[in-house]
């Protein structure tokens, strides 16, 4: 058990392609219904706490050592929308690359061959944090924390947000992170007895709808 | 339980993680990566539309292109037909195109694989940066050598300036130096400027649209390629 990992996994900075992608927030603000930081918070707490959620879920349970391929089945089952998973899947290749470099194990080399052209990264995100020492409840933090910090992080680049009210929007959304990735964690205890659908499986339509529509826009700063 | 795991690899390093191994997954020689960077404007595109142009009779191919918001460079690469389609790749930087190049260099790196996965064994590949500034530069763990671009209509006083990609790309090509009398370039000055920056590394002053203008570029490539084929011999 190696809690720092937790740091080097979380950190925006670490290389597995989450830069390039805005977790729908462009999409949002080209529609219009996210303008400001009031906006940005509402969209973040909404994503954190369906697509967050269920991230977390999955996260948890690979972290907890379930078999990665059916967790691939019940991230498919999870998200609707083809273009997140193509998105989903694109993510896990780049950071089932970074983590097999970070660290080394043998579970995240069998899931680079048997998924050669990505894993959905949430399920890639918690076999990094068990091959890095770390527990599932880690993993889920990591993941639910992901799922928010990366539209903040866009919006502040597509709207010129002050940085300083984005990131205490981040720091308002703690105590829900906490709550999801409790939650997220209890599922995953859960699923070795009740199989994946012990997890979570909150959807949000409407991200779904925008990530299809954005991914059908010819002039976009974000892949997604 | 949760362990550290220690397993180790069978040849001792992790096939296809990091980008800087001279060999492909199943230890077959990977193709020569070159960077191309510099400010918007100064003739990126144009100068890899030249050297495909230039080298694709002797010389296996792929670009990848790092457009910021469209994929307008990919495009006009494939308007232009300097090469067959499925042998160029845009890749979507995320309004951050030196972070692209640089500090997470993924989706940079899988796009090469894929090329060589999709085209076989491949000589070459051009990787364009999205149009930046002068600290752009390409981690070596993406690309072998780089090339940084800069105009003489941009400003003579660039090489002086110097930073990270003046001082210290593989080869800096200053280009339209037909426009320098119509923008009061001092040609001179420039070369003198690059040469005091670059601690004798080389810079080519040319215009890479005019005929022939792409040769001195064309040139370097093939010596780097020279030496990329010899050290896997």
């Amino acid at each position: 058990m190696n809690r720092a990992a937790l740091l080097v996994l979380a950190d925006g900075r670490f290389p597995a392609g989450g830069h390039a992608h805005s977790g729908g927030a462009e999409e949002a603000v080209t529609a219009g219904r996210v303008r400001d930081v009031a906006g940005l918070e509402e969209f973040c707490r909404g994503r954190l706490h369906t697509s967050g959620l269920v991230a977390a879920g999955l996260a948890a349970a690979a972290a907890a050592g379930y078999e990665p391929l059916l967790l691939e089945e019940a991230a498919d089952a999870r998200t609707a929308s083809p273009a997140l998973r193509h998105t989903s899947r694109r993510l896990g290749r780049q950071l089932l690359r970074a983590a097999r470099s970070a660290w080394p194990c043998a579970e995240l080399e069998a899931l680079a061959a048997a998924r050669p052209r990505g894993a959905h990264q949430p399920v890639v995100l918690g076999l990094a944090a068990r091959c890095a020492g770390l527990m599932p409840l880690d993993a889920a933090y990591a993941a639910a924390y992901e799922s928010i910090g990366g539209p903040v992080t866009a919006t502040v680049r597509l709207l010129r947000l002050d940085p300083f009210d984005a990131t205490a929007v981040l720091a308002r959304l703690a105590a829900d992170l906490d709550h999801v990735a409790a939650a997220a964690a209890e599922a995953a205890q859960r699923i070795h007895a009740d199989g994946p659908a012990a997890l979570p499986a909150g959807s949000a339509p409407l991200l779904d709808i925008a990530a299809e529509q954005h991914a059908t826009r010819a002039a976009r700063l974000f892949a997604s | 339980m949760h362990l550290q795991h220690s397993d180790t690899f069978p040849d001792g390093h992790p096939h296809g993680s990091g980008g800087s191994s001279g060999e492909r997954p199943g230890g077959r020689h990977r193709a020569l990566r070159i960077g191309l960077g510099g400010p918007v404007g100064s003739g990126k595109t144009a100068t890899v539309a030249a050297l495909c142009r230039t080298l694709r009779e002797e010389l296996s191919i792929a670009v990848v292109t790092n457009d910021i918001y469209t994929r307008e460079d990919a495009e006009f690469l494939l308007r232009e037909a300097v090469l067959p389609a499925e042998r160029i790749t845009a890749v979507q930087t995320g309004a951050c195109p030196h972070t692209a190049i640089r500090d997470d260099i993924s989706a940079n790196l899988e796009a090469v694989e894929d090329l060589e996965d999709h085209l076989g064994t491949l000589d070459l590949i051009l990787i364009e940066s999205g149009g930046d500034n002068l600290t752009a530069t390409f981690s070596k763990g993406l690309v072998d050598a780089q090339i940084f671009v800069i105009d003489v209509a941009g400003g003579d006083d660039i090489p002086r300036k110097g930073g990270p990609g003046v001082t210290t790309s593989d080869l800096l090509v200053i280009n339209k130096t037909d426009l320098a009398p119509h923008v009061g370039a001092d040609l001179q000055a420039m070369a003198r400027d690059a040469e005091a920056q670059r601690d004798r590394l080389p810079t080519v002053l040319t215009a890479v649209k005019t005929p022939g203008g792409i040769i001195p570029v064309a040139d370097w490539i093939r010596a780097r390629l020279a030496d990329w084929t010899a050290h896997a011999a």
